[in-house]
């Protein structure tokens, strides 16, 4: 596959896995964010070919573990009304909320549908006049235009029957926090690749310089994050902290601004609840005031189902990079894939999920 | 600059506390029929238990019975696809390639076959008539006949239109004995050809993929493929054809009966470039998806290249490889060495590979 | 939520922005894809693709750039690698 293959090529990661060995003169704690990130990590085990001096910790850059109960008790509450197909991607079909997950709900009779696209569950809606479509809109940046137009279409197409469950959360406030915890040893963030080319990286470029941490906005295959992981490296053994773009085939500074604009024409930024960690102002999305015929929250009234997010648990840790998967007690023996405790443990790209799967006996 | 705000101190240590696991559910959820851990629970909390016998208890793709002298081997299969036609097959060459193959694992000669139809009321005869015009012609291809069945009709909405189970018997030969326990460390691993086909062809229909050369089910008889097998050599230990689950759960269910860990190779898997990018566009991993022509066999180191030989002068064998090695230890454990050197664990998944879009 | 595909635009349909799709290949296999965010992309260019939309056109500029100079990366890999089990020093 053009613009993949050649970034698994493995001669060229060992080269560049070489160059990083001779780069390296002290410990660096670097951090991907991107879920999809860590996935490429674990499953091709980059970190086998770094140098030990280079430690990777996993950021919360998974959008499905980050989905708060109540939001998954929400999801369940609308599927379990009767008329409703509720749509959502497949991964948040096994995310449990507090009493049971979405692929329960369907053993009940909830009709729970997986779809690849939103658009997907917009010809659901026109198939299907009689019934209400809800769609589950989960996602960070990547996902959220995608979810926009499908909202927007449904108002331009006047359709009576579709609406969607926005549970949406944006990177950047989450890597403030990472980034303002006293705790925080990360000194280095391989940015999110596939937001960035939604968003640009003016955000990461704001956080460089407030921070004083080097950024790379990173690709999702093996080249790539060895690529943004040297350039990392580069700028901590010189003192420096810029803001740089590895992913120079997909981002640029701007980013997509027909995104953009159709990302500010239907949704506004909100706070929002992040499992394992709580609430973070301003972390998310919301469909606005002119689109809220199609808010399902409000045409379901699930305003009072709420949850309590557990108090403490190492998820927020994992999530914040503060703890490996492999530090937690329960890993592998009372919290696994099939009994997930915590959020990483849910979803496959969740990092104590990728390190079950693919890492266990490292 | 910390933020005051924070939902709890992060210097201070922190006890681990997690919150309490889910309750495991009181109903049947789809995962339970996709091969993988919660299949393999269903077996171990329910089935097995209740009906226990030394030959279930083998949990071999069919059971080898000693009647009169003879050892016959039987099986039985369900068949709820959908589609039901789909490129390259349809429901009905499924089942019968399905429980011949099922025989053929256990180095059986196919002989006869059932077939019980259960209807769903509304169903097209047409279809109907389709569909046994297909398995009436696979069997006959195969050599086999099918010798009894049944008709049930449910209510409309009761059915998903047609679902099919079949139970099947062939003859094993006397010297022959193949079983998912048998796995010795040093045995070779073989896999007879290309990844994924069937569960791709399936999927595109669904997820309105096009191909430009189409991806087209690899539904097959293989029982004559494997009496080529057997013929190159009396060290083969154990078959079994990756089906639901893909080549990951039929390693995993070997790799657990036997005791032993397997280790494999990816460099040594083929995987057609459609297929590859079909998983990749809906962020599957080949190595879970169902196969329905293809077979793993745990062969003795002395005797895997002679019957990679065979395989390979086989028309269902032509991309057969030596994919990986039994290992002593670690009792269960599926690993892989990647394409980098490095190495990633196989695991059984809970239930169905779900699409990911992260 | 980032796993998006590289394709190639194989034929461009609809007039309407919003509605403008595409027919793209990924390595043979074909599907249609929104290219509401990507107005400027002409058939043979090649689309990230997430969730059924096309999220950029991808620079070919830049990635043939890179891909030679990955080629050269790993071409002086081998060559290093030749070096050092002859005996050679080479750092």
């Amino acid at each position: 596959m053009k613009y993949v293959d050649e970034y698994r090529e493995p001669r060229v990661a060992q080269a560049i896995a070489g160059r990083i060995s001779r780069q390296v003169t002290r410990p660096w704690v670097l951090m991907e964010v991107c879920g999809g990130q860590t996935h490429t990590l674990m499953r091709y085990g980059i970190d086998e070919l770094l140098p030990p001096a280079v430690e990777l910790v996993h950021g919360p850059g998974c959008p499905v573990c980050v989905t708060p109960l109540e939001m998954v008790d929400r999801a369940i509450r609308i599927a379990s009304t009767p008329g409703v197909i509720f749509v959502s991607y497949g991964d948040m079909l096994r995310v449990p909320g507090s009493y049971a997950d979405l692929f329960q709900a369907r053993a009940k009779g909830a009709d729970v549908r997986v779809a690849y696209s939103p658009l997907d569950a917009l010809k659901m809606a026109r198939a299907n006049p009689e019934r209400q479509v809800v769609f589950f809109g989960v996602g960070f940046e990547t996902t959220a235009p995608a979810n926009a137009m499908a909202v927007w279409q449904a108002k331009r197409e006047g359709l009576r029957n579709f609406s969607m469950l926005v549970s949406h959360v944006l990177v950047p406030p989450a890597m403030r926090l990472i980034l303002s915890s006293p705790g925080n040893r990360v000194q280095g963030f391989i940015a999110p690749g596939h937001v960035c080319t939604v968003m640009g990286f003016s955000e990461y470029e704001d956080l460089v310089n407030e921070f004083r941490v080097p950024m790379v906005v990173g690709g999702f295959e093996p080249v790539d994050l060895l690529e943004a992981i040297s350039m990392l490296v580069d700028q901590l053994e010189q003192g420096r902290a810029e803001m740089e773009n590895q992913y120079v085939r997909s981002v640029n500074y701007v980013g997509n601004v027909p995104a953009q604009v159709i990302l500010r024409e239907v949704f506004e930024v909100s706070d929002r609840k992040w499992r394992g960690i709580g609430s973070i102002a301003e972390s998310g999305y919301r469909l606005r005031e002119a689109y809220a015929a199609f808010d399902a929250e409000r045409i379901f009234g699930t305003a009072d189902v709420s949850a309590e997010e557990p108090a403490e648990c190492i998820s927020a840790l994992v999530l914040q990079g503060l703890r490996k998967p492999l530090d937690c007690p329960a890993f592998g023996t009372r919290c696994t894939p099939m009994n997930p405790l915590g959020a990483p443990m849910v979803s496959t790209e969740g990092a104590c999920a990728a390190y079950y799967q693919y890492r266990r006996h490292a | 600059m910390p933020d005051s705000a924070m939902p709890y101190n992060l210097v201070e240590p922190v006890t681990f506390v997690c919150p309490p696991a889910l309750a495991p559910g009181d109903r049947i959820v789809l995962g339970h029929g996709g091969g993988g851990r919660l299949s393999a629970e269903l077996l171990r909390d329910i089935f097995l238990p209740l009906f226990s016998n030394p030959i279930l208890d083998r949990l071999d793709d069919q059971a080898v019975l000693e009647i009169g002298g003879c050892r016959l081997a039987f099986t039985t299969d369900s068949f709820v696809v959908n589609p039901l036609f789909f490129p390259g097959g349809d429901i009905g060459s499924l089942a019968v390639h399905g429980t011949m193959n099922d025989l053929a694992m256990g180095g059986a000669q196919p002989l006869f076959l059932s077939a019980a139809f259960i209807l769903e009321e509304g169903f097209s005869i047409e279809t109907l008539r389709d569909v046994t015009r297909s398995m009436a012609r696979a069997a006959r291809e195969a050599g086999v006949s099918i010798v009894t069945g049944d008709t049930k009709v449910v209510e409309k909405g009761k059915g998903d239109g047609l679902f099919i189970n079949t139970a099947g018997i062939g003859i094993v030969p006397q010297d022959v004995r193949l079983s998912a326990n048998q796995a010795q460390p040093g045995d070779r691993v073989l896999l007879s050809g290309s990844l994924g086909d069937h569960g791709i062809a399936i999927m595109a229909g669904r997820e309105g993929l096009e191909f430009e050369t189409e991806i087209v089910s690899d539904s097959a008889p293989l029982h004559d493929l494997v009496q080529a097998m057997l013929s190159a050599s009396t060290q083969i230990r154990c078959l079994r054809d990756p089906t639901r689950g893909g080549l990951a759960s039929s390693l995993n269910e070997i790799a657990a009966q036997s005791r032993v860990s397997i280790r494999i190779e990816e460099s040594a898997l083929v995987i057609r470039d459609e297929v590859k990018g079909a998983c990749e566009l809906l962020g599957l991993d080949p190595l879970y998806v169902a196969n329905e022509g293809k077979l793993v066999a745990i062969v003795a180191p002395e005797a895997a290249d002679q019957v990679l030989r065979a395989m390979r002068l086989h028309p269902r064998g032509v991309d057969a490889s030596i994919i990986g090695t039994i290992h002593e230890g670690r009792a269960g454990l599926v690993s892989m060495k990647t394409v980098f050197g490095s190495t990633r664990i196989v695991d059984l998944l809970a239930g169905d590979q779900l699409p990911r879009i992260c | 939520m980032c796993l998006a595909v590289p394709g190639k635009v194989l034929s461009i349909e609809g007039e309407d922005p919003a509605f403008r799709s595409g027919r793209v290949d990924f390595c043979g296999v074909r599907k249609t894809v929104n290219l509401a965010f990507t107005p400027e992309v002409v058939v043979g260019d090649f689309v990230l693709v997430h969730v059924g939309f096309a999220l950029t056109r991808m620079d070919q500029e830049e990635a043939d750039r890179t891909y030679r100079y990955l080629a050269q990366i790993g071409a002086l890999e081998e060559e290093d690698f030749v070096l050092r089990e002859a005996g050679g020093s080479f750092s």
